[in-house]
């Protein structure tokens, strides 16, 4: 009920959030009865739904910065692969192995730094980032360094294998889905007030009794999560994993879905990951031009929606505008 | 019995005492106001008594027991809840939602609660209400799916108290609470602090509208220069000569 209030809310003073909602779906009906390139499209898309949901937990609800999200995603990930690939695991235990990897590095990473106010945590961040793609490309004996792993198998249970394209979307969608819904319960919950407090002001957050440093780490583990759980499932659906997947363009990638969709709400970053997949192969027509247009779409998006697409509504209701802001 | 005592607290920023060894008593019941010439100590008083900053000296007691150094999310949980100079609401919340968050301390439910929301709806359905009440309390009930970053600066006062009251403090602290409100607006805050001490909260309030403090307050404390320089009542203070001539000047510099 919580989590369907949540997008409920705010799609309903929204309709360009209704019909981004609406062409999304189109969309993915359309995707999935024509079949052909844009299921690949998709796929990674519905992985990036996930890893900018989590991160907006994180950088939207509780106001923090991370540049290293993409180390958590890469910590899954990687012991995904390992262990299917090069161990006979079923990927059901080697994922759930790998997130733990990532939520324990979460915890050794955020756990003192989060207890500074400032920049400490977000330059940590950007250096496990750092630390872990480099891990990746050296510790070849392991992670086949830029050779990357290969032949890792699809998602399944025993017998049971995600093994066509169709089959893999629709498990991809229903994951985000729940990804995105469980985000949305968040938010509209205790624990999601209590972060977004902190983002609104730590001070007044703390004068009421909310132990902010606490908030923060479960936020930052919240995210984490989302990250390994993003990484994992990358590896199962690609069958392919090398350092450069997590690399720091992940990063930038994701901060621009979240931005493009709107930081904050529950709605803009899952659409934002939506439309940043998809945008390269909609402009892909221009050849030559294509990373210019790529480049003005995004200045355009920013320029007359600075809150995102999820604050388009302000040209239906001037009214709400300063509201967005 | 005092609820809340300060034993000699001091607090020093390199060579300045912004708060030189004061000692004062806040009673349990009624208004008490501490006032003083701009740049007196008052707010970093404050920030001592709720934990933001650590005095470089004294004591702290609150309800009997030791509150001196804890961090203040703990002094809050005991029941000494704070508000800010300049309004500090959550303004990406609705008004309701701001109201909310200050049941923290009084509502339980993390990470599983948010996942499981039809077993939460019970618990979220009475913050709500307690919310509404409060909202209603001050006068807000109207504005509560507002988003609190846009409401007028008035009622975001009236929002940032009700907020603290929603934590039921045993002591409330207000840093100039009238401190941008008209007359109209001042008049209404005074009745409204009138009620909060006749329900039994504690007020302890830093203000410079005079009127107000006159009006509301039992007793009250002058702070200058980091010192407490007299307190009393309000006509004591008010004829105590020491605290005339820190706020006009002494004898000699006011006939020159």
């Amino acid at each position: 009920m919580n989590s369907r209030a949540s997008i409920w809310v705010e799609t309903r003073h929204n309709p360009a959030l209704l019909v981004l909602w609406l062409l999304a779906a189109a969309l993915i009906a359309y995707v999935f009865v024509t079949g052909g390139y844009l299921i690949a499209v998709l796929h990674f898309a519905a992985i990036y739904v996930i890893f900018v949901t989590g991160l907006n937990i994180f950088m939207g609800y509780a106001g923090q910065v991370s540049f290293g999200h993409n180390a958590f995603a890469a910590i899954s990930g990687y012991t995904s692969a390992v262990l299917t690939a090069n161990h006979g695991w079923e990927p059901l235990p080697a994922a759930a192995l790998g997130l733990s990897g990532a939520l324990a590095c979460a915890l050794i990473v955020g756990y003192p730094t989060l207890r500074l106010r400032g920049h400490y945590l977000a330059m940590a961040t950007l250096a496990i980032g750092l630390i872990v793609y480099e891990v990746a490309v050296q510790w070849g004996s392991v992670t086949q360094g830029y050779m990357g792993i290969s032949g890792i198998p699809p998602l399944g249970i025993g017998q049971w294998t995600v093994t066509s394209d169709r089959a893999l979307l629709v498990l991809l969608i229903l994951s985000a889905a729940l990804a995105v819904l469980a985000a949305a319960g968040i938010r509209r919950s205790r624990l999601g007030r209590a972060f977004v407090a902190i983002a609104g002001s730590e001070d007044a957050a703390r004068a009421l009794g909310i132990d902010v440093a606490h908030y923060k780490l479960i936020a930052f583990l919240i995210s984490a999560f989302y990250a390994g759980v993003a990484g994992s499932l990358f590896v199962h659906a690609v069958g392919f994993v090398s350092p450069e997947v997590y690399g720091l363009h992940m990063v930038v990638l994701a901060f621009t879905m979240l931005y493009v969709g709107g930081i904050g709400t529950v709605a803009g970053s899952a659409l934002g990951a939506l439309v940043i997949a998809l945008l390269p192969e909609t402009i892909r027509t221009l050849s030559d031009y294509q990373d210019l247009a790529y480049g003005a779409v995004l200045i355009v998006i920013l320029i007359y929606a600075p809150g995102g697409l999820a604050s388009l509504s302000q040209f239906w209701s001037p009214k709400r505008r300063t509201e967005g802001a | 019995m005092s609820l809340l005592r300060l034993d000699s607290v001091s607090r020093r920023f390199g060579g300045l005492t912004a708060v030189d060894a004061v000692s004062f008593d806040v009673p349990a019941k009624g208004v008490t106001a501490i006032i003083g010439p701009n740049g007196a100590g008052k707010t970093t008083l404050f920030n001592v008594i709720s934990g933001f900053i650590a005095p470089s000296a004294g004591r702290v007691m609150f309800a009997g027991q030791h509150i001196t150094g804890l961090p203040p999310e703990a002094i809050a949980k005991r029941g000494l809840v704070r508000t800010f100079q300049l309004a500090q609401l959550f303004e990406s919340l609705t008004v309701l939602e701001n109201v909310k968050v200050g049941r923290h301390l009084h509502t339980t439910g993390g990470l599983l609660a948010a996942l499981m929301p039809f077993r939460a709806s019970h618990s979220e359905a009475v913050v709500g209400e307690t919310s509404r009440a409060l909202l209603r309390h001050v006068g807000l009930a109207s504005q509560a799916d507002t988003l609190a970053g846009v409401l007028p600066y008035g009622q975001k006062r009236l929002l940032e108290i009700a907020r603290a009251l929603a934590v039921e403090p045993k002591l409330l602290l207000l840093d100039e609470p009238a401190a941008g409100l008209n007359r109209d607006e001042t008049t209404r805050l005074a009745s409204l602090l009138c009620q909060i001490a006749g329900s039994g909260v504690a007020v302890l309030l830093i203000e410079h509208d005079m009127s107000l403090v006159m009006t509301v307050a039992d007793r009250i404390a002058v702070l200058d220069f980091g010192k407490l320089i007299a307190q009393g009542t309000p006509s004591d203070v008010q004829q105590n000569p020491d605290v005339i001539a820190a706020y006009l000047g002494t004898a000699v510099a006011a006939h020159a």
